[in-house]
């Protein structure tokens, strides 16, 4: 089913074909990601005039530059803060957010959670390949645990975020995993955020070849994407087999959904209520 | 019928406000239909008003999580073609800087209101200061242009809230309105005059073919058309260097082209933004130069120096920055001295000491968190009339 619904996508509609070819590295995930992205874009009908997407600093920030929409790269840090305020005064754009682990998670933890919270209904797509990579490969707030970075030479001693349990911690309506290897999965999933109607935050498990792997001698970038695949554990096998057929337990797929009200529709009928009781 | 009522209906109504009050009431006026902001003494009487009038124009008030949030979705706002503002005090502005330096670098028209407290750090947040002009013109990173308004009245700061989201659209800059704490919280009489200061002004926006279209071409005014999000034109906005297309670009001949013009856009539309006053200035022997509440005192000083006979004026800069250099130097033109009462400890007296050149300047600096007197005032311009 998934190869049939390929056949009528061509990845050439959706990029700004002017601006190829992209500066990822070669073996980079970030490309795999956005591919899906804009597969599932395809795949909703969703029309590029009234797409909106805001991005941060770093490798994932310059994604937005690729796509053939509206596009707003903004500060570090603060794509989730610009978009709140494009999408509460257009609520006709469907806003969708790309941003990275370090954008996200550290410089820009503060915008997360409170979006989270706000349930406003944004798509989240955070790209995790463990490390800044645009800046030349210093530790982040995923790196793992021991990694070798240029910021921590004697291997990583601080603990890495959950991003997900962060952000359904911090209240997300909607919130998955997925790695670049399942790139049809991945597509479902951030179709799946796209149609929320609240805050969906998604986190794409991305590799980071020449910046990261090398230095941690992770092999090449199928080693690394194999390495990925091989460490999750979706959870539609949570509850259906006591004893996986692997070992590792890293969750996939939705990994929380719940039908709060939307801030922004919740906003407007409060505002109209108010207009009517006067 | 309430405020906002009046202020849309194009009636004019006597009102007893505050200068926050009137803030959010000109922004409404203005058209402003979105504010995003975090709670700050003693700025957050706009914020209040807005978070209760913004709903009933079909506007959105939102509070943010932090300083920083709020100027991004400010930023965001306006992208989207909706005119928004936020407002704060020292530590928020400070905050904010990152944030002001994209939509002065991307071009994004946007109302910052700066209501000075002591400083620095948390300073003091009940108490006035006028101690964030240099900040307000050099805040953020790398060298870029800015509009500062710096009203002396509640009225004004109705009628000069208007006027900072019009130069904002007309000059796709962001405008910084910055006033003390005696004139935000002091009540005054306001004449809201909706039919005369309602704006209608709005940006120039894209029109055409999109494959023509360049998002920062500089067209005959320097001021490049914008696009609207679902207009058609899907363009990319991005705070790195850009060039006439928008895209990101290091070409040392693109970027010189695209900040000459950032910087040519505001002097060539000095006519649009200089505002000043000046009283009594023709035959002045001593020019008292002066803004905001410290301006109110100086007012009533060079009355009271006229009254003894001496020749005194005043010269008040209403748009701040970019500075009225040829108003300043007009005004002074016949002095033999010049006193700058201001609530810091030097900042516009550095401004017209380096327009003026050799004309002797003086400054009364207070810092204390208390306003300057008209008596202070007084007392130093009458002994430079006197020669003494």
């Amino acid at each position: 089913m998934f190869i049939e619904s390929a056949a009528d996508f061509d990845v050439r509609d959706y990029l700004r074909k002017e601006m190829m070819p992209h500066f990822l590295c070669p073996g980079c995930g970030h490309g795999i990601a956005l591919r899906a992205l804009l597969w599932a874009i395809h795949e909703l009908g969703l029309d590029k005039d009234k797409l909106a997407v805001v991005s941060g600093i770093g490798c994932a920030g310059r994604l937005s530059a690729y796509i053939d929409a509206n596009t707003f790269h903004v500060t570090h840090g603060r794509p989730l803060a610009y978009a709140t305020g494009l999408a509460l005064a257009r609520p006709d754009l469907h806003v969708v957010v790309i941003t990275g682990d370090g954008d996200c998670l550290a410089i820009g933890g503060n915008h997360l959670i409170h979006a989270c919270r706000r349930n406003l209904k944004l798509t989240c797509l955070m790209l995790n390949n463990e490390i800044y990579g645009m800046t030349g490969g210093q530790v982040s707030p995923t790196t793992s645990e021991t990694r070798l970075t240029t910021t921590t030479p004697l291997g990583n001693q601080e603990p890495h975020f959950d991003a997900c349990a962060l952000a359904t911690a911090a209240g997300a309506s909607f919130v998955g995993r997925e790695v670049t290897h399942h790139v049809p999965k991945l597509k479902e999933l951030i179709k799946a955020g796209l149609d929320h109607p609240g805050f969906a935050f998604v986190e794409i498990l991305s590799d980071c070849t020449e910046i990261f792997g090398r230095k941690n001698d992770m092999g090449n970038s199928t080693e690394m994407i194999m390495n990925q695949k091989s460490a999750i554990r979706p959870s539609a096998y949570r509850d259906t087999v006591d004893t996986p057929f692997r070992p590792n337990d890293l969750s996939t797929g939705i990994l929380a959904r719940n039908d709060r009200p939307e801030y922004g529709a919740a906003y407007r009928r409060a505002a109209a209520a108010r207009a009517g009781a006067s | 019928m309430n405020a906002v009522d009046t202020a849309l209906t194009g009636k004019n109504a006597v009102k007893l406000i505050s200068g926050n009050h009137a803030c959010a009431l000109g922004a409404i006026a203005a058209g402003c239909r979105f504010f995003a902001g975090y709670p700050i003494t003693p700025s957050s009487e706009i914020a209040e008003r807005l978070a209760r009038h913004l709903p009933e124009v079909d506007g959105v008030f939102v509070q943010m999580e932090d300083e920083i949030a709020s100027m991004a979705a400010v930023i965001g706002a306006s992208m989207g073609g909706v005119k928004a503002m936020t407002a704060t005090s020292g530590p928020g502005f400070s905050l904010k800087q990152e944030n002001i330096g994209y939509a002065a670098g991307a071009e994004i028209p946007c109302v910052i209101v700066n209501v000075m407290r002591g400083g620095p750090s948390t300073g003091m947040p009940t108490r006035p200061s006028q101690a964030d002009l240099m900040q307000a013109r050099w805040g953020s990173h790398g060298d870029y242009p800015i509009i500062a308004l710096t009203p002396a009245s509640v009225g004004e700061i109705y009628s000069e809230t208007i006027r900072a989201f019009d130069l904002a659209e007309q000059c796709r800059s962001p405008v910084v309105l910055l006033y003390d704490q005696v004139i935000a919280q002091l009540s005054e009489t306001v004449v809201l005059n909706n039919a005369a200061n309602s704006s209608r002004t709005e940006r120039k926006w894209a029109s055409g073919p999109r494959a023509v279209y360049k998002p920062y071409d500089s067209g005959s005014d320097a001021i490049p058309a914008m696009a609207k999000p679902g207009d058609g034109y899907r363009t990319h906005t991005t705070g790195l260097t850009h060039s006439e297309s928008g895209f990101p670009t290091q070409n040392p001949e693109a970027v010189t082209r695209n900040l000459s013009r950032l910087f040519s856009k505001l002097e060539r539309h000095r006519d649009l933004i200089d505002s000043s006053e000046m009283l009594h200035c023709d035959d002045a022997d001593v020019v008292i130069v002066a803004i905001g509440i410290s301006a109110r005192a100086a007012r009533r000083a060079v009355e009271l120096c006229r009254a003894q006979g001496l020749r005194v004026g005043l010269f008040r800069p209403i748009t701040f920055w970019p500075f009225p250099e040829k108003q300043l130097c007009q005004a002074a033109a016949k002095a033999c001295a010049v006193l700058v009462p201001e609530m810091n400890t030097g900042q516009l007296r550095l401004v017209v000491e380096r327009v003026l050149g050799g004309t002797p300047v003086e400054g009364i600096h207070l810092f204390s968190g208390e306003a300057i007197t008209p008596a202070d005032i007084a007392a130093r311009a009458a002994a430079l009339a006197r020669g003494t």
